[in-house]
């Protein structure tokens, strides 16, 4: 007999959670939320066809479904394995998964150049926030990375290729939001490379979106690049009247002061673009790179940001405060000046004690 | 001397051109199945316990039942002659000496699968073998085999060549579909499955050309007399691809029943190993199967005679055991480096993983060059630790079985070879001039002999 809701029970990490016929294990996770949902470096939930790529959602099938309770024989990727009823799911649970995606951490760091100090995407960058959460702190590689020179495509978008993880999500930007695909992957295996074709740039209204969907620091704003870090920026929603046909006017300004330092789409927790009335709240070109005073925008108000990443800093909803405190570290001992260097090597001890100096140390401060 | 169904008639002068062909008895299937239901010929190829030839071994007759049937809609059958997988040969030698059985073989299953446009996927460097494949399929339309309502029957099947751009990825079998399609040989994350959503999002069939060819003798003789050949779940008849350190490397066809020891050293077949040297090491099936010691390859753990077929060289699982996988059997002799061996794989599969997903990618590049430094005596003892933490990590976490086929040899060859990859570490001097050699791994015959 049929049942009234024609919803299906899974559980994933000991919570069960009723969901729709069709659903993938990954999107069940994040109706859950917190610990229990795998990270996603190439899936995009607005991006059809994405996903399964990186490997970094592998979960454990404990049990397939109430009908088949049989484990899935490897780790499957949540991203693209419809739930079952009656499906048991392990995530952080599991033995095995944690241990494989350490080492999907390990593979797609291995030809990342790591250059986030200088790298535009740092503090926004889901590779970083993955290093972080599932990582190891050093590396087993000891051989030369792959390198690809720096190239622009088109006016506003510069690849830099030695960042790239090779999620595809540039590609089925270029395929699906673009009307005309110039954007691709060429050569194969560790070779492997997102590019244009031949020479031709990317000339297209909405090719700014790649920028948004890349986890990582390979596609920046040549409009932003080295303009500023995202951290010190101040991000509000604003929308505009945007002309364009196709694109929602709805976009996060990130300001320094009242200046307007770049705009981008409007994300969600998992760092996806947001939805407004049901279509994906993609913005043109003219919106991102070309509209940046504030007297274009009606701003709304301060974004709220609830991502984990440091792109949050100060900017938290809930804050947890390290339990930890710096007497506890120390064994009981009270901290001090870390920079006192006089009390560790006598050497130009003062005659006087330096926070009786009521200005900058000078020379004649110490003895001669 | 055993029984050939496939290569029988393949000495024949001119069986290449399809009046030979019909002399000898050709199309004869063809004309059976016509009067036979669809579902009948399936039912056919089940009883006949015929399994896939490409590698897996999956029932044939089982992947053909699992075919949906919506309303409507059109459905394919594709036979997969990207043979890539190194040390295979044997579907080369099928297609360019009798064409027509491959032909044959197709006309009957796209009649069973109900398939009106059916496709040969051929890797690009057997350029000269999509050539001959093309005359043939002219020759069936000139003869009514092939078009539209098919001898009298108001069947109708058209067969197209299509030739890859040699990538070893496109022989599996939904990159094979893409590539098909136009589109960048990448593989597809399943489910769904051909058998649901193949080619051009049409139910599909992807068929080795063996197992096609395999096809005609069962539906000549029935599917109960083709099963009583062969042994146990391995019936019928298997072509293998010998080459190697051996003295007669060729195609030959083996019903399931003899030893691994008399197909390498009896006359009939790989004739010994040249040069009075003894065997060290195989690969039996194909490069992405586990390398095997020679005491292991003659004889089970248990200490029977392992025979060539699925079930007996799949004995023991992958500690002691390997795969029959497509039948590209590679002897080693004493020799040969193991290491050097592995690099070259290793090599192999770094240059052709698609760089999809990320173990594949990433790890069969750091495998490759972690073997390069060992190879060039200037690995560590750690490097061999690292080499097998790292295939653990692929193996079964990528889309397609390329990272599996990539991680396998190491595994094996660190599994069993252990002693030979640190004797490298130790001499890194020494392993640039000389080769471990047997070691413990001494064939029990040559030395009894």
């Amino acid at each position: 007999m049929e049942t009234v809701s024609n919803k299906i029970k899974v559980t994933i990490d000991n919570i069960t959670v009723e969901v729709d016929p069709g659903t993938t294990i990954l999107q069940a996770a994040r109706m859950i939320g917190g610990d229990v949902t795998p990270p996603a470096m190439c899936y995009y939930s607005k991006l059809q066809g994405s996903g399964g790529k990186c490997r970094t959602c592998l979960v454990e099938v404990a049990a397939g479904s109430a009908a088949d309770p049989r484990p899935m024989p490897k780790l499957v990727a949540s991203c693209r394995t419809g739930v079952m009823d009656g499906m048991v799911v392990k995530n952080i649970t599991s033995e095995k998964v944690p241990d494989a995606r350490a080492g999907v951490v390990e593979f797609l760091l291995l030809n990342h150049p790591l250059d986030c100090p200088i790298c535009d995407q740092a503090g926004e960058c889901h590779l970083q926030d993955l290093g972080y959460d599932h990582g190891k702190a050093g590396t087993r590689y000891e051989f030369s990375r792959r390198t690809f020179k720096r190239i622009d495509i088109g006016p506003y978008i510069q690849l830099h290729m030695n960042r790239c993880i090779l999620c595809y999500r540039c590609t089925y930007v270029a395929d699906q939001i673009t009307d005309s695909r110039s954007h691709g992957v060429i050569d194969r295996g560790d070779h492997a490379q997102i590019s244009t074709y031949i020479t031709k740039a990317i000339d297209n209204d909405f090719s700014g979106n790649m920028i948004d969907v890349c986890p990582v620091g390979a596609l920046t704003d040549k409009t932003f690049r080295f303009k500023n870090r995202v951290w010190f920026t101040k991000p509000v929603d604003a929308h505009r009247n945007c002309t364009t046909p196709g694109c929602c006017g709805k976009a996060t300004l990130w300001l320094r002061g009242d200046e307007v330092f770049r705009v981008t789409a409007r994300k969600d927790e998992w760092g996806e673009v947001q939805s407004f009335d049901g279509k994906t709240g993609w913005i043109c070109n003219t919106c991102r790179f070309e509209s940046k005073q504030t007297s274009q925008w009606t701003i709304e108000g301060v974004t709220t940001i609830s991502r984990h990443s440091v792109i949050g800093l100060n900017k938290y909803q809930t804050l947890n405060m390290p339990q930890e405190t710096v007497k506890k570290v120390m064994h009981g001992v009270e901290p001090k000046l870390l920079m006192d260097i006089h009390s560790v090597s006598g050497v130009n001890n003062p005659d006087i004690h330096l926070s009786e100096i009521d200005r900058p140390a000078h020379s004649s401060d110490f003895k001669k | 001397m055993s029984k050939k169904l496939l290569l029988n008639k393949a000495h024949v002068e001119g069986i290449r051109h399809f009046d030979v062909y019909r002399r000898e008895g050709g199309y004869a299937s063809i004309e059976k199945a016509l009067k036979m239901q669809p579902a009948d010929i399936v039912e056919e190829v089940k009883k006949s316990g015929l399994r896939g030839r490409g590698g897996a071994g999956f029932p044939t007759g089982m992947k053909w039942s699992f075919l949906a049937k919506p309303e409507g809609v059109p459905r394919y059958l594709v036979v997969n002659a990207d043979e890539s997988e190194p040390g295979t040969f044997k579907d080369r030698y099928l297609m360019e000496f009798i064409p027509h059985l491959l032909i044959e073989g197709m006309i009957v299953a796209s009649f069973a699968l109900g398939s009106n446009n059916s496709y040969i996927y051929i890797r690009g460097e057997y350029d000269w073998v999509a050539d001959i494949l093309e005359e043939a399929i002219k020759e069936a339309h000139q003869n009514g085999w092939l078009g539209k309502n098919i001898q009298g029957s108001g069947f109708d099947c058209n067969i197209f060549v299509q030739r890859g751009a040699g990538a070893y990825i496109c022989g599996e079998e939904t990159a094979l579909l893409e590539s098909l399609e136009g589109k960048r040989g990448n593989p597809r994350i399943k489910p769904p499955f051909p058998a649901v959503k193949g080619l051009w999002g049409c139910p599909t069939v992807v068929n080795n050309v063996e197992t096609i060819a395999a096809v005609v003798p069962i539906i000549n003789e029935g599917g109960d007399e083709y099963a009583k050949i062969g042994i146990g779940r391995s019936t019928g008849t298997k072509l293998i691809s010998a080459c190697g350190n051996i003295n007669k490397p060729g195609v030959y066809e083996i019903d399931m029943t003899i030893s691994v020891e008399e197909f390498i050293f009896s006359d009939e077949y790989c004739g010994g190993i040249p040069n009075g040297k003894r065997l060290k090491a195989c690969i039996p099936g194909g490069s992405s199967v586990p390398i095997v010691p020679a005491n292991l390859l003659l004889t089970t753990a248990k200490g029977e005679k392992r025979l060539m077929n699925y079930e007996s060289l799949s004995d023991g699982g992958f500690a002691t055991g390997t795969m029959m996988g497509s039948g590209g059997f590679i002897v080693l002799d004493e020799d040969q480096c193991i290491v050097k061996h592995t690099y070259t794989l290793a090599r192999f599969y770094r240059h052709e993983s698609c760089g999809q997903c990320s173990p594949c990618r990433e790890g069969t590049g750091w495998m490759e060059k972690i073997l390069q430094k060992i190879e060039t005596g200037k690995g560590e003892m750690k490097d061999i630790d690292l080499l097998w933490d790292i295939q653990r990590r692929i193996e079964g976490n990528t889309i397609c079985p390329l990272g599996d086929a990539a991680a396998w040899p190491v595994a094996a060859a660190i599994r069993h070879f252990r002693d030979e990859f640190e004797w490298h570490v130790k001499n890194p001097e020494k392993c640039l001039t000389q080769n471990y050699g047997l070691a413990n791994y001494a064939d029990p015959i040559q030395v009894a002999g």
